[in-house]
């Protein structure tokens, strides 16, 4: 009895606010648009009893995910999403590791410390550590500044307002979530291991490529997955690091919501980018069930 | 092996850089006299004051503290039921279900959250206000909440519950007398996550305020996607402040206590 309410409680509120939420997502992505409140077609009548519910059925199509395909705004947004997602994954992975690796060989009394500075960022408001690049990427701004003063460049580079400052965004927002499953594989690699293969005639560096690498593989993955889903959907870093040339998938449906108020293809764009997440959503979740079972 | 090579040392060095140079820039910067924010014109707490006499900050920032305050202890009640449903309860019909729908909001792209929620809102006719954000944000953070504590209960001993249960508690009073104390410090990181999380989300609340709330990170949007000002870079600096100190004194806290355990566990054996 006990264990029941116990369970019904969380499990009330989560199909409530979660499970229903998306399967009304599901139903209006295959509704049409229509000039009332609210903004859709057929909403579902009871009063009409069961011809109600089969009208409401029947009205129901997949014309808003053909006009997705139709109209080559969105598939250009997915795509250019899973670009930037890859390419800022691996941009974080490259700056990430040599922070992660020198974090797990630092002396023992100072990684507490470490490991504060890196989770530090990540309790500050997300919008701000945004903001904060604004004022240094703008063309009057502090790096131009910088870059003039010290006389490498005469002209200002337009580094706001482009892909590449949205790359900075991600790779700076994200970069916690890249080292600190790193960290902790490196943090438990057996340094004799590494002594072994140098006593064997490896050289440093090919010691770290054949033995270092392969061992903070999961950490690896775990470290990507972490950035790229979440990149996948981002909508504050493209909106206000990125120009109108950025598209990424977020914005999209948001513009879409707020400015169009076409809530029928806001709803199909949401549909179509959860069935992209779920690929690699199952990777990572398969991944996260190896480590654990391998560390029994 | 633990040693600190050149190139470990550039790396941390370029590494924090990197994190925290540009909120340095954006502190020193909040000092800035002028009104130009890249062109430094001589030290002033001018924006500072206006800031504290800005009415609509003032009245977002109450709005985003209430419902941080609702949402983050709402959803660490029920983040904590949650954790204990998925530990303790064993089979039951729907358990897949429940963890997906468990571990499933971590991941989901925040402007899907907030639209499926604003949708449901609108179908069953809920006035939209600060109610509706506490509703969204609380079930977002209960998921973080249930994972935070589930990991500490998977490795909790049961045998100590079964004593207590064994010299005469109830279920309930070994729950509150032994599980809860063990618990408690996952309890307490639960809380603060789902209470930052609430503080720093924009999209999920745009998504649930309606007209009538406006939140602190919704306000800091709508001003900075005019472009940098001195104001927001004077708001950013508190909230910073604000931040590290809560994190270094949570940290120090936790480190003296640890401390203190060890001490009382070597009198102990002592004894």
């Amino acid at each position: 009895m006990r264990r029941a309410a116990l369970i019904i409680i969380p499990y009330f509120w989560l199909l409530a606010l979660f499970l229903v939420p998306f399967l009304i997502v599901l139903k209006i992505s295959l509704s049409d648009t229509a000039l009332a409140i609210p903004p859709y077609t057929p909403t579902l009548d009871f009063s009409n009893g069961w011809q109600g519910i089969k009208d409401f059925w029947a009205a129901l199509d997949l014309e808003n995910f053909e006009f997705l395909t139709t109209d080559d705004l969105y598939w250009k947004a997915y795509l250019s999403s899973l670009k930037i997602a890859v390419i800022a994954t691996f941009l974080t992975l490259l700056v990430g590791y040599p922070i992660a690796y020198g974090m797990a060989n630092a002396p023992d009394h100072w990684r507490p410390t470490l490991m504060m500075l890196v989770i530090l960022p990540f309790w500050t408001s997300f919008l701000i550590r945004v903001y904060s690049w604004m004022g240094i990427l703008s063309n009057e701004g502090y790096l131009n500044q910088l870059l003039m003063g010290m006389g490498v460049i005469s002209e200002p580079l337009t580094i706001l307002n482009t892909n590449t400052a949205v790359y900075i965004g991600i790779v700076y927002t994200y970069l916690p979530f890249m080292i600190l499953p790193i960290y902790s594989a490196l943090e438990r690699l057996d340094a004799s291991l590494l002594e072994a293969a140098e006593d064997l005639g490896c050289s440093r560096l090919t010691a770290f490529w054949l033995v270092t690498v392969p061992l903070s593989k999961n950490g690896i993955i775990a470290g990507c997955f972490l950035v790229f889903i979440p990149t996948l959907g981002e909508f504050v870093i493209p909106s206000l690091l990125g120009g109108s040339k950025t598209l990424m998938i977020g914005k999209v449906l948001w513009e879409e919501f707020f400015n169009n108020r076409d809530w029928p293809v806001a709803s199909a764009v949401a549909v179509i980018l959860l069935l992209i997440l779920i690929i690699p959503i199952i990777l990572f979740q398969r991944n996260e069930q190896k480590q654990r079972e391998a560390d029994g | 092996m633990r040693r600190l090579t050149w190139f470990n040392t550039t790396a941390l060095t370029l590494g924090f850089a990197f994190l925290y140079l540009p909120m340095i820039i954006l502190i020193i910067y909040s000092f800035n006299e002028s009104k130009l924010v890249t062109v430094w014109a001589g030290f002033s707490t001018k924006w500072y004051g206006e800031l504290l006499g800005n009415e609509a900050f003032l009245s977002a920032a109450w709005v985003t503290l209430k419902v941080a305050v609702f949402s983050s202890t709402l959803a660490t009640i029920l983040g904590t039921l949650g954790a204990l449903v998925l530990v303790r309860a064993g089979r039951f019909p729907g358990r897949t279900l429940f963890s997906g729908m468990i571990y499933a909001p971590l991941v989901m792209p925040e402007v899907i959250t907030g639209l499926s929620l604003l949708l449901l809102f609108i179908g069953i006719g809920l006035d939209r206000g600060v109610f509706t954000i506490v509703l969204a944000h609380t079930t977002f953070s209960m998921c973080f909440v249930s994972v935070v504590v589930s990991s500490r209960l998977v490795s909790f001993d049961r045998s100590l519950e079964e004593a207590a249960l064994d010299l005469g508690c109830s279920p309930m009073e070994a729950f509150r007398l032994v599980t809860l104390p063990i618990i408690a410090p996952a309890v307490i990181s639960g809380w603060l996550l789902a209470f930052t999380l609430s503080l720093d989300d924009l999209v999920i609340a745009s998504f649930t305020a309606g007209p009538s709330a406006t939140t602190l990170p919704m306000k800091i949007w709508s001003s900075v996607r005019l472009g940098v000002s001195p104001e927001i870079n004077a708001l950013s600096t508190l909230m910073i402040g604000i931040v590290a100190i809560g994190v270094i004194s949570a940290s120090l806290i936790t480190k003296r206590a640890a401390l203190r355990q060890e001490a009382e566990e070597r009198a102990a054996v002592q004894a």
